[in-house]
């Protein structure tokens, strides 16, 4: 079945967690799928967009769909990302049908991780093992403007040796919010601060989610805060074996 | 951001106290609209919603037949509309019918649009008493504060607080117990009720084809005050219009869950009409006071228009992570919390504070809580948009506009881009978690002290994803 699948994973993933990447080529990799790491890609824009500058954004929104235009699938290891995309360029391009119609035809290519592998795929058990307690965080947009909640459970329910406690409430945000996080940095502290004691009173020893932005922010407050427990993308726990 | 929002987030987040009460109390409202909203209890919520999204919106779509409608059906029960443009409108009318009949005293029930247009404030510069009835509502008015939270107005207040403002404002004794707090504001209250020349009320919705008005409530306070004195004046937002009774069933099945987790609040009155010859009770007249108060304006763009559809339920309050931290006090304006991030710019002009736009993460937690399903993400991001349009003719903040105009230009230019991506990377060192603070120089410059007195910052890898894959 060797189809090609294009990353896009994100300059967060680029400049600060390449890990995350390689550990979703691995998964894909192991799937059978070719792939393909197109060399131009950047960022999806969404800095811009969240602070109100739709000008910058559309720049930078152009030259994703430039980079991508030609891919048949495409991976993000990012539900916020995916989404920008997906559901932001629409928005962004309402004034100029042929870029939207670019943008329609481009986005129903584009899949968070997660539901690539449960929706596309079709798998849930990737053969990975990772013996440990862990607790998911769901991320906001992903939950919220994607509707993912159960992929990411069902991928984490196969893998040997993995025990999940959910932390009440799962569904918080953590505070992040891009800028928002250094513009009331104050206040986005105190939501993390938040996060960490659920993180904490499940007992869990690692933190999964499918935004390495999320895991930035809760990683941060997590040192902080003294724990020791980690802080793992979703395809970082389905890599290992 | 204007140093009074910066100064009341700050003091908010470092009132102990204030953070678990809030937090507590919205954790509740929101844990018990869950668990009524929830699939097995309410198949058809999620249906529910979108009829309640579409009767609002052909509702505001056609306010002005609809609002017509309703007039002259509460013309035909005998009572009479009146129609204000502001507050001061709004005043106006109710001092001169007081000063018409000789009357001194009112009685009010719970109305958010009342607090949007300070009517207690005015109608007692003219010497009248205007006494608030709803147990919250009084207490707010003791303390001369404004209402922390659309539905629960003094959510923040302790008993023990309570019990202070009762011994200083109304000289009875210390008393922290809530029952026998409620049984001195009733015993207050009921000398008010019963000597009132006026009964003012809020409205939940204004129904054209019966010319009803409907109050929804838990207190019983507003059937008496909308009752027992001579006069009844309704004052409601023309937005609160909906087309027919049978509407109702899809709001009622909705406004009491959403707010407050109840399947239907204690009491609701469809009220129309002065007393009738064979009634034993009501008012002998009765007025409906519409007021515009900017709504028209909003009327006029497509994007801001569904802010109109909001029924005050407070969900967005308690779902939201930001409003559960910096509370309501917060806020500029009367509206808190998701809708009143929204509804503060649109009706005042982003000038008020620009800032509060901003004061979101974005999680989209109200949006999906909200009843009549208002996209507030969205319309924050519209406003956020409209800030920065504003900015730009003031010419203010142009360094962040030239970051981000930068920032485009690296993210379009990938070769730029990654050598910014290694010139970052080589600049800092390779060490422990803690190592953002140690950066000599670093911790000046806003943003990066902004994340590092919170949190800290993975130490940058040694390669790009980029790097390694091409290594592979
Ligand atoms: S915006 Fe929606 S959730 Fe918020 S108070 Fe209004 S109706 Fe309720």
């Amino acid at each position: 079945m060797a189809q090609r699948v294009s990353l896009f994973v994100t300059c967060i993933v680029d400049q600060l967690f390449p890990q995350i990447g390689m550990a979703m080529a691995h998964v894909l990799e192991r799937l059978g799928y070719q792939l393909d790491f197109p060399e131009g890609q950047t960022c999806c824009g969404q800095p811009a967009f969240n602070s109100g500058y739709r000008q910058e954004a559309r720049i930078v929104a152009r030259h994703f769909l430039d980079v991508f235009e030609k891919c048949e699938a495409i991976v993000v290891p990012s539900g916020s990302c995916a989404s920008m995309a997906i559901h932001h360029f629409p928005d962004l391009f309402a004034k100029e049908p042929e870029t939207l119609a670019r943008v329609r035809a481009l986005r129903e290519r584009i899949w968070e991780f997660s539901t690539f592998l449960t929706a596309v795929a079709g798998v849930e058990d990737v053969g990975a093992r990772f013996p440990d307690v862990v607790t998911f965080h769901d991320g906001c947009h992903a939950l919220r403007e994607m509707g993912v909640k159960s992929a990411p459970r069902r991928l984490l329910a196969q893998v040997r040796g993995l025990e999940l406690r959910e932390m009440q409430p799962a569904e918080e945000c953590c505070g992040f919010g891009g800028t928002f996080a250094v513009k009331f940095g104050e206040l986005s502290g105190a939501m993390a601060r938040t996060k960490v004691e659920a993180i904490l009173r499940t007992g869990a020893r690692s933190v999964v989610s499918l935004d390495p932005s999320c895991l930035m922010q809760i990683r941060g407050a997590l040192s902080r805060a003294g724990s020791e427990v980690r802080t793992l993308h979703l395809a970082e726990v389905l890599a290992s074996r | 951001m204007s140093a009074e929002f910066q100064q009341h987030i700050h003091d908010t987040l470092a009132d102990g106290r204030l953070q678990s009460a809030v937090y507590t109390s919205t954790g509740r409202l929101k844990e018990g609209r869950s668990a009524v909203v929830a699939h097995d209890v309410l198949p058809d919520y999620q249906e529910l919603r979108t009829q309640a999204n579409a009767i609002k919106k052909h509702a505001i779509e056609n306010l002005d037949h609809y609002l017509e409608e309703f007039e002259r059906n509460v013309e035909a029960h005998g009572g009479r509309v009146v129609w204000c443009k502001d507050g001061s409108e709004v005043a106006d009318f109710v001092l001169e019918l007081a000063k018409e009949r000789g009357a001194r005293l009112i009685v009010k029930s719970k109305s958010m649009l009342t607090e949007e247009i300070d009517l207690n404030e005015r109608l007692e510069r003219h010497g009248l008493e205007s006494v608030e009835t709803d147990l919250g509502e009084y207490i707010i008015q003791l303390a001369h504060e404004r209402p922390y939270h659309i539905v629960a107005p003094a959510l923040h207040k302790t008993r023990e607080q309570v019990a202070d403002l009762f011994t200083a404002r109304l000289h009875v004794p210390h008393e922290t117990v809530i029952e026998k707090q409620t049984a001195t504001a009733r015993a207050v209250l009921r000398e008010k009720f019963l000597a009132a020349d006026i009964g003012i009320s809020g409205a939940n919705f204004l129904v054209a084809d019966s010319g009803a008005i409907v109050l929804v409530e838990n207190e019983g306070n507003a059937r008496l005050a909308t009752s027992a004195p001579k006069i009844h004046i309704a004052i409601a937002g023309i937005e609160k219009i909906v087309p027919r009774a049978q509407d109702l069933a899809t709001f009622l099945k909705l406004l009491a869950r959403s707010a407050t987790g109840q399947l239907l609040s204690v009491y609701t009155s469809f009220l129309s009409g002065p007393r009738r010859p064979d009634e034993i009770d009501g008012p002998e007249e009765f007025y409906v006071v519409l007021v515009d108060n900017g709504r028209t304006r909003l009327l006029q763009e497509r994007e801001k228009r569904q802010s109109l559809y909001c029924i005050r339920c407070g969900a967005c309050l308690n779902a939201c992570p930001v409003y559960r931290k910096i509370g309501g006090h917060s806020f500029p304006w009367v509206y808190s919390g998701p809708i009143g991030a929204i509804l503060t710019p649109q009706f005042l002009g982003v000038q008020r504070e620009p800032a509060l736009p901003f004061a979101s993460s974005l999680c989209g937690a109200c949006a999906e809580v909200c009843p009549v399903k208002i996209d507030i993400p969205k319309a924050l991001l519209d406003l956020r948009c409209e800030v920065k349009k504003a900015e730009m003719r003031e010419k203010q903040n142009r360094l962040e506009k030239l970051a981000f105009r930068v920032f485009a230009w690296v993210m379009s230019h990938p070769r730029i881009y990654e050598m910014a991506g290694r010139m970052a990377g080589s600049a800092f060192p390779e060490e422990n978690a803690g190592w953002l603070r140690r950066v000599p120089g670093l911790m000046n410059f806003g943003p990066m002290r902004a994340w590092a007195d919170q949190r800290d910052l993975p130490p940058p890898p040694a390669r790009s994803f980029r790097e390694m894959w091409r290594r592979r």
